[in-house]
């Protein structure tokens, strides 16, 4: 068997993985970074509006404490208090360092970093680069981060934390170019994997996206919570189907793109929620002018917080208003009614939407509107951590972006998970350095070669069922029945019946898929690769159906048609999901905590 | 719905590839790398293929479609001549991991060889520093790759004359000028663009400019600029002189 030896093992090189190995490297610890994918290629690059922080270059009343209210705003307060905070006031000079990297930010016209509009966000405040700012933090990151003597392990997946005497100690993994194992010893791991979208069928997600980090917390003995939020972004592509799901940016409609249904009614302006009636515009005019930069106007509705604007849609499409492919019209070649010049102005602040719609869709969205419907995009759930050190309940396991828990609450607003990936990347890298420095590696003890043989023998039975031994069931036939199922009932709109139904069809698709066999050898097998990654997604898929039907109300993301109201007793309650002593999943309520009174008071004067 | 057929490269690291031929369904709207998952699913579930984002954003799913260097995902169907089989085969100029998946290890080492980005002292005095559009338009255009490396796949200079060790490919001409032309940025590199890097093995056929899916004006943009200032730092005749007289 291989051995890696690192003091710090980082699981993920997406933005929060990339950040949190270059801040362990830097406080001079020997680090290791595995990734499913190329360096530079993880779903980091598909973020395309931008990174909030309140720079206030745009305008100047922005500040911490607005950037925090908004994120508890969109949360609907069942955030994790600490960690929104830490997130405002350490995003603004996360961005200022990615500068220093040498990340090219567009400018405004005194020269400073342009912040744009989003949703749910009181002021310009996205830091970006056209429509492509994932790309650009990526490689900002990647950049620097080779210079610095990182041990980078492409195309390398991790399926199994090693433990030992309660604490982790490293990790078991395979590569895809020759199905290698290898143990990664370490002293303290980062997990950084992202989210779970794979788990849909209508996704903008690639097929990394399947839990893994939830999963191996999970079974190394951490618990997740929010497991139920799961974002639908409203604005993915819907045609061809080939290309269903594909993301467009909230940019569009940033930049003053607004949606309409098949009558051509500016929809979003006939449900505005309570909490926002008082900041949101009047009418289409004073919605213009507020994404035009006019600090007097409100905001308009298409910029309500995402979970909101899924919903408005599905809506639509449901009473029969939608558009010819079940999805509704986005349109921003309207704006050539304001701007002259218009074309110029679309192809240059949304480039890749351009270049994504003319090459996919054979749109032109400067002069035609975009049918777009709503796609999985983003899971709110994560590991528990704590909100300082992202350290989980499990000593030396520590968690940062997409596959934590805790900062976004029931609604992530958009640029938010960018700013996380830096924030809480930054602090796991740190803190996990920290941790490995006063905690070091012990010899390789019995309980790793247990631990090795368990994975090195489930990582083999896929194959090894292929001549006859497993019912012949293939691993892309159970990824694909997955999908379905919580695609239809464990989606956007929920009932009780649906999500009960749901979580027995999840249980049984999990029975089957232990015979689940699979042809070839070890070498760059998809096929394998798939059945090795279900474990993870059938994991996260019960978590969501079980936490989804235990909560009997409707909050940000979580949308219960049978529970339409929020409800007091659940405004303070987290689910919380662990491994239970029977191996079986165990969910318990726990108290949302407060947050202090300082915080408190913020809140109230953001109202 | 047609049916239509694929010759899809399969092979092994250092054994014989050859072409097999798949037939499978196609519908509308679909791309090559739709029809390549496909494929898969029902037929060949241990076809080896790179992708992630599905959408021209990543630049994992490089490939040769009827011999030319694209993104699978973002070649439609409809775009290629329905009078014959669709031909896939992996990037030629990377060695052969299995089927459509390349060994392209060796761009990530060559990067690490670039002298990375320097800035000067910050403008402001809360440590930022201030820039115009203008000066950030110009290597936006660069920073723009996805290094899908299918510039380095058809630049003749790696694919048939292997200077792997002399030369680092267009994909890094356009790292080293985005990081030339960064309007903050204070590192030298000509002396490495010059010897280590081979600048002028690059004869500007422009081959690279053309297979690039983020149009990426390479060559004129990026590779002239720097063969210019490789020549006027070593090559000016008046420079030259003003160094043999002044010994500097």
């Amino acid at each position: 068997m291989q051995v890696a030896e690192h003091d710090v093992l980082v699981i993920g090189a997406g933005g929060a993985g990339l950040r949190a190995a270059i801040e362990a490297s830097a406080a001079g610890v020997s680090v290791g970074l595995v990734t499913k994918s190329l360096l530079g290629k993880a779903h980091t690059v598909m973020a395309e509006g931008g990174i909030a922080a309140a720079l206030a270059n745009v305008d100047g009343r922005d500040d911490w404490r607005t950037h925090f209210a908004d994120t508890m705003r969109g949360g609907q307060y069942v955030n994790n208090p600490t960690m929104a905070e830490l997130h405002a006031r350490e995003a603004p000079d996360r961005v200022r360092e990615l500068e220093a990297w040498g990340a090219v930010f567009d400018r405004t016209n005194d020269q400073k970093i342009l912040q744009r509009n989003f949703g749910g966000h009181k002021y310009p405040r996205l830091a970006h680069v056209g429509d492509r700012t994932g790309l650009e933090m990526i490689r900002t990151l990647q950049d620097h981060g080779i210079h610095l003597g990182i041990d980078v392990h492409m195309e390398w997946t991790v399926t199994r934390l090693i433990s030992d005497g309660g604490r982790v100690v490293g990790a078991f993994g395979y590569d895809r170019e020759k199905g290698r194992f290898q143990v990664f010893r370490a002293a303290a791991v980062v997990l950084a994997t992202g989210g779970i979208g794979r788990a849909y069928r209508v996704t903008s997600n690639s097929w990394e996206y399947t839990g893994d980090g939830h999963a191996l917390a999970y079974e190394a003995g951490a618990e997740l919570i929010d497991m139920e939020y799961v974002q639908f972004h409203p604005t993915g592509m819907v045609w061809p189907p080939s290309v269903r799901g594909i993301l467009v940016t909230e940019g569009v409609r940033g930049e003053g793109g607004v949606l309409r249904n098949s009558e051509g009614n500016r929809f979003m302006f006939d449900d505005i929620p309570d909490l926002y009636t008082g900041s949101t515009a009047a009418d289409a005019e004073e919605g213009w002018r507020y994404t035009q930069g006019d600090k007097e106007a409100r905001r308009p509705p298409e910029l309500l917080t995402r979970d909101h604007v899924a919903r408005c849609i599905v809506r639509e499409i449901k009473e029969g208003r939608g558009s010819p492919h079940g999805g509704v019209f986005l349109d921003i070649a309207w704006i050539k009614e304001k701007l002259k010049d218009s074309e110029a102005h679309i192809r240059r602040k949304l480039p890749s939407m351009y270049h994504q719609f003319k090459e996919l869709a054979g749109i032109d969205i400067t002069s035609e509107a975009m049918e777009v419907g709503p796609t999985t995009h983003y899971v709110m759930g994560g590991v528990k951590v704590d909100g300082e050190t992202q350290m989980s309940r499990v000593p030396g396991l520590f968690a940062a972006g997409e596959c934590a828990g805790g900062l976004h609450g029931a609604n992530r607003l958009g640029g938010n998970s960018l700013s996380d990936l830096l924030v809480f990347g930054k602090r796991a890298g740190e803190h996990a350095a920290k941790y490995a420095g006063a905690n070091p590696r012990s010899a390789a003890s019995g309980a790793e070669n247990e631990q090795v043989e368990a994975a090195t023998r489930d990582a083999l039975a896929p194959l090894e069922r292929q001549d006859g031994g497993g019912d012949g069931v293939g691993s892309y036939a159970i990824q694909s029945e997955l999908q379905d199922l919580m695609q239809a009932k464990v989606g956007i709109v929920r009932s009780q019946a649906e999500l009960e139904s749901g979580l027995a069809d999840v249980l049984a698709l999990k029975e089957r898929s232990r015979n689940v066999s699979v042809a070839g050898n070890r070498a760059y097998n998809p096929g394998w690769h798939t059945a090795l990654d279900l474990p993870n997604l059938l994991l996260v898929s019960e978590a969501v159906a079980r936490t989804a039907a235990l909560r009997k109300e409707s909050r940000g993301a979580h949308f219960r048609e049978d529970h339409t109201a929020k409800d007091e007793h659940w405004g303070k309650t987290t689910l919380v999901v662990r491994k239970g002593a029977d191996g079986e999943m165990e969910i318990e309520e726990e108290a949302v905590t407060p947050p202090r009174e300082e915080l408190q008071q913020i809140i109230e004067e953001n109202r | 719905m047609a049916s239509r057929t694929f010759r899809i490269w399969r092979g092994e690291q250092g054994a014989d590839g050859q072409f097999a031929e798949y037939t499978t369904d196609i519908t509308e709207g679909m791309v090559v790398l739709d029809a390549v998952h496909q494929i898969q699913a029902e037929s060949a579930g241990d076809l080896a293929v790179r992708w992630n984002c599905k959408a021209g954003k990543c630049g994992s799913c490089s490939a040769e479609v009827n011999g030319n260097p694209r993104l699978m995902c973002m070649t439609r169907m409809s775009d290629l001549p329905e009078d014959r089989p669709v031909t896939i085969e992996p990037m030629r100029t990377f060695p052969l991991l299995k089927d459509l998946v390349t060994d392209v290890s060796w761009n990530f080492e060559v990067k690490k060889r670039i002298k990375k980005f320097k800035p000067r002292a910050p403008d402001a005095a809360d440590g930022t520093w201030r820039m115009d559009q203008r000066d950030v338009d110009r290597v936006q255009e660069f920073r723009k790759c996805i290094e899908c490396f299918l510039c380095q796949d058809v630049c003749h200079v790696l694919r048939d004359s292997h200077k792997h060790d002399e030369f680092v490919g267009p994909r890094f001409f356009v790292h080293a000028a985005a990081l030339e032309m960064h309007p903050l940025d204070t590192e030298d590199r000509l002396e490495e663009l010059k010897e280590a890097q081979g600048v002028g093995y690059c004869n500007i056929t422009k081959c690279c400019t053309k297979v690039c899916p983020e149009h990426i004006t390479i060559t004129d943009n990026a590779i002239i600029p720097l063969k210019e200032r490789v020549v006027d730092r070593f090559y000016d005749p008046v420079r030259n002189l003003f160094r043999i007289v002044t010994g500097r």
